[in-house]
């Protein structure tokens, strides 16, 4: 007899177990457990080595793990890459080149079993008005939105974006998410890595935290932005206990460093008022956004152990 | 296989500047050069315009075999092969529209030098010409194998003098470009044992030439299997690590 659960995990958009994978003496992901649902949009979001591209190349099939299994709609990944059910644009790669961008991709969607219209595809990828253009010819935006297009060609039901804005300025950026929730909006499942948590917040219902291999944190993204969108407040201040800092308003927690205190805050305008009014005696502040690599070492307990050694 | 897809690597590979000019421009321009200042001599016993006819199918066909390795090298180093893992088309399929593709250029080529042999007065049959198209595609085989071979054991930058010597080499020691070390001798010898001298020998059957002895037979199947084995050798080596 089949249970709820196994049911929910049988048609998960991706089921990933116990998934463990290492290149020589790096244990690049690490006992990874997760289930995505189908519509849903998630973000992987780590610094750069926490394993999400080592993740993402098992979901494709382009990586074997070391242990554990992958599902896409509960096939393989090559089984679920032959049905065309899966589309990706990868962190790197060229074009192939002496083809417009329009035979490309009807090149690409020949190989498909139910490709979208090759018109269709240029219009939701903004790339109509350089269909004519040879893809050597393009400019780096462009041929990003021409990769985006080649991952949608096949109308997957799980599109895949590693990373896919590192080279795109800011336009091009804003002109690719709007392109990316119009093809979510048609219900399907979207998983992007990223290392920037702006860009997860945005456009992601859930966030996935990553590091060392591992996954830190689940959740919708507003709850992980309020745990790892913290900032800094760094003050010289001698001969305050700290339990009397962190009550302040706005701060969650702090630490003294000889005479200096460092404070992380959740809310870092509230903090920095109650400090200057509570204790006008700080002094050489400066408030700084943590960066994710820091919020992770906090999330993971690791700072203090990185400090001892 | 696909038509489709066929259809636009095709384009690709006519697109492409440096494959369209080795395999398509070079043999045209050479054989009006050489041919048609002595059309009227003799070279290897036959007469000379049906010589380079021969002598330059081979060299463009060859040419365009090679070619395949070409962007099969140049799509491994973009990361293409990659983004065709992500695709339902197996490598194995890649590799048959690569060949498929590097007899079609063939063929382009040898039509071309026909169409040009005619203008300079050579003597073709229907029956002579088809003679020769058939041994040509046999002929090809090994190069199809060396096409392969090179595409996965090399890099695009290294691309250039590996086709550019290699083909010329081949070519010459074949005697694309006139009979090589005479009737006998260690370098006839020599010559005899390349896979180009029966490519170009299988361009003499247009005249009503023999076709292979057994010799010719043995030399192209022995070049099939080593050359075979080696691309397959490279091809697992190449797509076993993704």
């Amino acid at each position: 007899m089949t249970t709820a659960t196994d049911q929910r995990t049988a048609t998960a958009g991706i089921r990933l177990t116990s998934l463990s994978k290492s290149y020589g003496p790096v244990l690049a992901v690490d006992g990874v457990d997760l289930v995505i649902a189908p519509g849903e949009t998630v973000a992987l979001l780590g610094p750069n080595g926490a394993g999400k591209s080592t993740t993402i190349d098992m979901i494709l099939g382009l990586a074997k793990p070391d242990t554990g299994s992958v599902h896409v709609f509960g096939m393989t990944p090559a089984d679920a890459v032959h049905a065309g059910a899966i589309g990706a644009m990868l962190q790197t790669g060229q074009l192939l080149r002496d083809l417009t961008v329009r035979e490309l991709i009807a090149m690409m969607a020949s190989l498909y079993p139910n490709p979208m219209a090759v018109d269709d595809v240029l219009s939701v990828t903004g790339i109509t008005d350089i269909a004519d253009r040879r893809t050597q010819k393009l400019s780096g935006g462009q041929t990003q939105r021409v990769r985006s297009a080649i991952a949608l060609v096949s109308n997957p039901d799980l599109l895949i974006l590693d990373e896919p804005t590192v080279a795109m300025d800011v336009e091009v950026r804003r002109e690719f998410w709007t392109s990316m929730r119009e093809f979510a909006a048609r219900g399907k499942t979207v998983v992007f890595a990223t290392h920037y948590l702006e860009e997860a917040d945005s456009y992601a219902d859930r966030i996935v935290l990553m590091a060392r291999g591992r996954i830190v944190a689940d959740g919708p993204a507003t709850e992980i932005k309020a745990t790892v969108g913290l900032h800094t407040i760094k003050a010289t201040l001698p001969d305050v206990p700290i339990p009397a800092l962190t009550a302040l308003a706005g701060v969650q927690s702090g630490e003294r460093r000889g005479e200096a205190v460092v404070l992380h805050c959740n809310d870092s305008d509230a903090a920095i008022r109650a400090l200057l009014r509570d204790f006008p005696a700080a002094s050489d502040i400066s408030i700084a956004g943590a960066g994710l690599e820091e919020a992770f070492l906090l999330l993971t307990g690791d700072d203090k152990s990185e400090e001892l050694s | 296989m696909n038509p489709t897809y066929l259809k636009y690597e095709l384009i690709r590979a006519v697109r492409n500047k440096r494959g369209f000019i080795i395999s398509l421009v070079f043999p045209l321009i050479f054989f009006y050069l050489i041919a048609g200042g002595n059309r009227h001599q003799q070279l290897g016993g036959i007469s000379f315009p049906t010589y380079y006819l021969a002598g330059m199918a081979s060299f463009g066909t060859m040419g365009a075999m090679i070619a395949l390795g070409a962007r099969i090298s140049a799509e491994r180093s973009v990361g293409w092969t990659r983004q065709l893992r992500l695709t339902p088309l197996s490598v194995r399929n890649y590799i048959r529209a690569k060949v498929l593709t590097g007899y079609m250029t063939a063929l382009i080529s040898l039509a071309l030098l026909f169409v040009a042999g005619a203008t300079l007065g050579v003597h073709m049959t229907p029956k002579g010409v088809l003679h020769m198209t058939a041994l040509i595609v046999v002929a090809l085989i090994p190069f199809a194998a060396l096409g392969i071979l090179i595409g996965h054991l090399f890099t695009p930058d290294s691309m250039g003098p590996v086709i550019g010597g290699g083909v010329s080499i081949l070519a010459f020691l074949g005697g694309a470009w006139g009979p090589v070390g005479g009737d006998h001798g260690p370098l006839h010898d020599i010559s005899q044992g390349t896979p180009t001298y029966w490519l170009v020998q299988a361009g003499h059957t247009l005249v009503g030439a023999p076709a292979w002895d057994s010799k010719g037979w043995v030399v192209v199947a022995i070049w099939t299997v080593v050359l075979g084995a080696l691309a397959a050798w490279a091809f697992r080596r190449d797509t076993s690590r993704i």
